[in-house]
């Protein structure tokens, strides 16, 4: 592995991102947006019925925190998508760089991504809400790791359908993350769920972590065995889709797909 | 003879029952020009992005300094370099900021002099700093170049560099690349249409047809052979399949 190329590939990106003011708002202004609907939604909801005010906020923390996995995943799936819309992706990949180097340039891509939308969204949070999302603690840390791992995951998953199925495919970019929103429980606990669909909730990593923020936000703590739970899932899912990723990509260059991309 | 650089033997490669490619067997030696010509569906650019490693073959072998590249990929990309009139650079990223890139990516030493010094060489030093997508075509063939020469390659793969050029443009992209390839005495690949160009700068061309190499030799080697004044008519021939019919009379 090579820490230069890795750094190229984010050199790419930087001058992309930094050349364009939409892209820039791509970045911010969806989370913005986010936080702006469902903040109001809060206040509304705490005027009407003050006599829970908890649960409502609980709102405002799941917003920022599904940006989290949502800007990972964006980060590592459009990053490729960007090498695609340039017709530079063949001058990528006939450099001398690794196909790990590339996924791992996209997940810091979508670290710093996830970092930078978090640090708009909490004090814009505090400013307009007065949501204090430093009450998580340091259980924001495991948090926001594991949300990360999991963008990352369905990054390099619709990454690779993409590369399997063409141009086609490309909406799955946007789609993929809003399929699964349901199943991670990010407004509401796993048990307003029907029995079959809360079993496949349980088997996603973002759903102990919904489910710890409020545990947490409710005065309690985050259960040792759930943050155990969300991380061998996590690893579990992260190392399928390595393994997904590397079969579609041999299998694009294997029927010519990959060059396809470029056209 | 000079040390080999590339091999490729009975090179094969099928998609479902089409066969792009079918036991192609060349060779390039260092400092050498190869043209590998062919009419549209030939099976140039299959062979070519088999040799860039994006494409796996369905059989045959293909080494380049002497290492394979389904194996060493990165090491042998670390010493060639390509560029295709078809193949373009982010356009909104400026041409220094496009060079600086694949400078990391090839871990050039002293990027930003060796950057200095191939704008300067294709005349494009004034552009730096312009977006590439504001350039002309001859302008973004010059920027592709120097992307490919940033590494100093010892085997360079060059995909129709003077399609859509003018023929001023054309001329002096043309001696620029003979002029570095013999300087730096570099192995080049080449496609083109273009038989003026080929007859130019190629020692050696491989003729493709249907995937088939069909005639291999010098320009000279393959004007007699085929018994016409210029590869132009040799080429109009074998896309035509002249060469079939006449060995299945034979």
């Amino acid at each position: 592995m090579s820490i230069a190329r890795i750094r190229g590939l984010l050199l790419r990106y930087f001058y992309c991102y930094s050349r364009s003011t939409f892209r820039i708002l791509d970045i911010v202004f969806w989370p913005v947006m986010d936080l702006l609907v469902w903040g109001f939604l809060t206040m509304y909801m705490l005027k009407v019925n003050s006599s829970v005010p908890g649960v409502f906020t609980f709102l405002i923390g799941s917003v920022i925190m599904w940006n989290v996995l949502y800007r990972a995943q964006q980060a590592v799936s459009v990053s490729f998508l960007e090498d695609v819309w340039s017709r530079n992706f063949i001058n990528i990949f006939v450099a001398p760089v690794r196909t790990f180097e590339f996924v791992a340039a996209t997940c810091i891509s979508g670290l710093l991504q996830s970092v930078c939308v978090s640090l708009i969204m909490i004090p814009l949070a505090y400013w307009f809400y007065q949501y204090n999302f430093g009450m998580l603690g340091y259980c924001m840390i495991p948090f926001f790791i594991n949300l990360l791992l999991m963008g990352w995951t369905i990054g390099l998953i619709t990454t690779a359908i993409i590369i399997r199925w063409g141009h086609q495919a490309e909406a799955l970019a946007w789609a993929i993350p809003f399929l699964i929103q349901p199943i991670c429980c990010v407004f509401y606990p796993a048990d307003v769920l029907p029995a079959w669909l809360r079993t496949i909730a349980l088997c996603v990593p973002a759903t102990y972590v919904f489910e710890g923020m409020r545990t947490v936000l409710k005065g309690g703590s985050f259960a040792t065995k759930d943050l155990i739970m969300s991380v061998v899932l996590n690893v579990i899912y992260a190392f399928l889709a390595a393994l997904l990723f590397e079969f579609l990509f041999n299998e694009a260059r294997k029927n010519g797909k990959l060059t396809k991309m470029n056209t | 003879m000079s040390e080999l650089v590339l091999e490729v033997k009975n090179l094969r490669k099928e998609y479902g029952a089409k066969v792009a490619v079918a036991d192609v067997s060349f060779v390039a030696h260092r400092g050498e020009v190869v043209g590998l010509l062919g009419p549209n569906g030939a099976g140039k650019t299959t062979a070519i992005q088999i040799l860039l490693g994006l494409v796996t073959p369905t059989s045959g072998v293909v080494n380049i300094f002497g290492m394979p590249i389904e194996k060493e990929r990165v090491k042998i990309l670390q010493r060639c370099n390509f560029s295709s009139a078809y193949i373009w650079l982010p356009d909104n990223l400026k041409v220094r900021e496009n060079l600086n890139v694949f400078a990391a990516l090839y871990q050039v030493k002293n990027a930003k002099e060796k950057i200095d010094e191939l704008l300067q060489m294709f005349e494009i030093s004034h552009l730096a700093n312009t977006l590439t997508g504001k350039l002309s075509s001859g302008e973004s063939t010059r920027l592709n170049l120097c992307k490919a020469l940033l590494n100093d390659p010892e085997m360079l793969m060059l995909d129709e560099p003077t399609a859509s050029l003018d023929p001023d443009i054309a001329d002096k992209v043309r001696k620029l690349i003979v002029k570095i390839q013999k300087d730096k005495n570099m192995t080049v690949l080449y496609t083109s249409h273009n038989m003026k160009d080929v007859q130019e700068i190629c020692n050696r061309v491989v003729f493709m047809q249907l995937g088939k190499v069909r005639a291999e030799g010098t320009p000279k080697q393959i004007l007699e052979q085929f018994k016409q004044n210029s590869l132009e008519d040799v080429f109009i021939r074998i896309a035509r399949g002249g060469d079939l019919v006449e060995q299945e009379e034979k």
